[in-house]
């Protein structure tokens, strides 16, 4: 058996690739659901009737509350017990998404309604629909009040995917936990998988600031 | 379906699950005032003049933020008897959750300190005060009524962030919730529960916050 950092590092290659692939994976997948289901959230705590608000507000402030770790082992558990079958992955990333979704629905509220009053006088003065003020006069404003929240909330999403290693999923952390169960390297391996997560989520953290230097309006 | 809702598994274990919860608390509590202190010294070095001390502090700040808290919970309790510091993992996981709220005070801490007028500082100056007692007692106690607001909400996540604790089996709410659900099988009932609890528990943080924001606002 070998004993050098590298050698172990060469043996545990692939094992290593396939957790960051995952791990992507799992990222990318809850943002997207979250964010489309987000969006809805923002839509609904904004112009929904009361009780709708009243029954969203009362979704976002209670997965808002609760721990991520929490929402992931009961969406594993409750899923398995109700009859789903959903297996760890889709249940980790149901959970994700689902605490993706109250996060970026705050963040559109927030974004919309940051949004002065005379914009929505001015639309309808010159004669446009509730549709075409929301789509060609509130929305581009508000995706743009959005952007460094929303990928703030990205990164928040590649952290909180470690959390799925506690359902058995064979992310990144699993992964380093595997292997290093087999070569006791612990310090150099969460050495690794810790430089890993911080070179994707500040690589995410520098292409915000890009994307929002690009959208900024000149000023 | 037929699955009916059943609380008595609940119930007969919920001394186990309030006990829980003082002990996430009780976390919360002790590394949020150590990364307060951590916190306030970084946020001055961020904003002092001198590049030895902005660019150790962006460090410790930008590393810690960008790595996830599970990492360095594990770190801790798995990595760091190898560097010969043998940690409990209660003491283990409250030094990298005091490590990990000094980051995030410290950035609240950074935009409260951006917002007290230079006058203020020259003032000092002026009656004689030396750097030390004007950050102590003008800066200081004015930056933190600034930032309560969005202190309130850093408070609240690194509440949540104790139940990471679970994954080094320190006996804290989600651990305990965790244990209830496996022994008893009553699996929805055990969740709502304990989310029922962080929930409100949240609440109640802000609740407090709100009532220290009001009592210190300045009356107007």
């Amino acid at each position: 058996m070998s004993h050098t950092f590298l050698e172990q590092l060469w043996i545990a290659r692939y094992v290593i690739m396939n957790g960051i692939g995952v791990t992507v994976s799992i990222s990318l997948l809850a943002i997207l659901a979250g964010s489309v289901l987000g969006v809805f959230v923002g839509l609904a705590l904004v112009y929904g009737g009361v009780i709708l608000r009243l029954v969203v507000r009362a979704y976002t402030d209670i997965i808002r509350g609760t721990p991520v770790l929490v929402l992931v082992l009961a969406s594993y558990y409750v899923s398995a017990a109700v009859g789903l079958d959903l297996g760890p992955f889709s249940a980790g990333v149901l959970a994700l998404a689902i605490f993706c979704s109250s996060h970026v629905g705050e963040i559109v509220r927030g974004a919309l309604q940051a949004i002065p009053k005379g914009q929505t006088e001015a639309a309808k003065a010159i004669g446009l629909t509730f549709t075409q003020t929301f789509t060609s006069v509130l929305w581009p404003q508000a995706m743009r009040q959005c952007l460094p929240a929303w990928v703030n909330t990205a990164a928040e999403m590649v952290k909180a995917s470690t959390l799925l290693s506690v359902i058995g999923v064979a992310e990144l952390l699993l992964r380093t936990q595997e292997i290093i169960s087999r070569n006791f390297m612990s310090l150099q391996f969460y050495f690794l998988a810790g430089g890993l997560y911080f070179i994707i989520n500040y690589g995410i953290e520098h292409f915000g600031k890009y994307v929002e230097r690009k959208t900024a309006l000149p000023s | 379906m037929g699955y009916t809702l059943n609380f008595a598994a609940v119930w007969r274990n919920f001394d186990f699950l309030l006990s829980g919860l003082a002990l996430s608390l009780g976390l919360a509590v002790i590394s949020i005032l150590i990364g307060a202190v951590i916190g306030l010294v970084v946020a001055f070095a961020l904003t002092s003049k001198s590049r030895f001390a902005v660019v150790p502090a962006r460090a410790y700040v930008t590393v810690i933020r960008n790595l996830p808290i599970l990492v360095l919970v594990l770190f801790a309790f798995f990595a760091l008897p190898q560097m010969g510091l043998r940690l409990d993992k209660i003491k283990s996981f409250v030094l990298v959750l005091s490590l990990y709220s000094g980051a995030y005070l410290a950035e609240v801490f950074r935009a409260g300190l951006l917002s007290i007028p230079r006058g203020l500082t020259e003032a000092g100056l002026a009656i004689g005060l030396t750097g030390m007692q004007i950050r102590s007692s003008i800066i200081a106690p004015l930056m933190l009524r600034n930032v309560l607001p969005s202190l309130s909400s850093t408070i609240i996540s690194l509440f949540k962030d104790t139940s990471l604790a679970a994954a080094i089996a320190v006996p804290e709410l989600t651990f305990a919730a965790r244990k209830i659900n496996v022994e008893s099988f009553r699996v929805i009932e055990t969740w709502m529960v304990t989310s029922a609890l962080y929930v409100a528990t949240c609440f109640l943080i802000a609740a407090v916050m709100r009532f220290v924001e009001r009592r210190l606002a300045l009356p107007r």
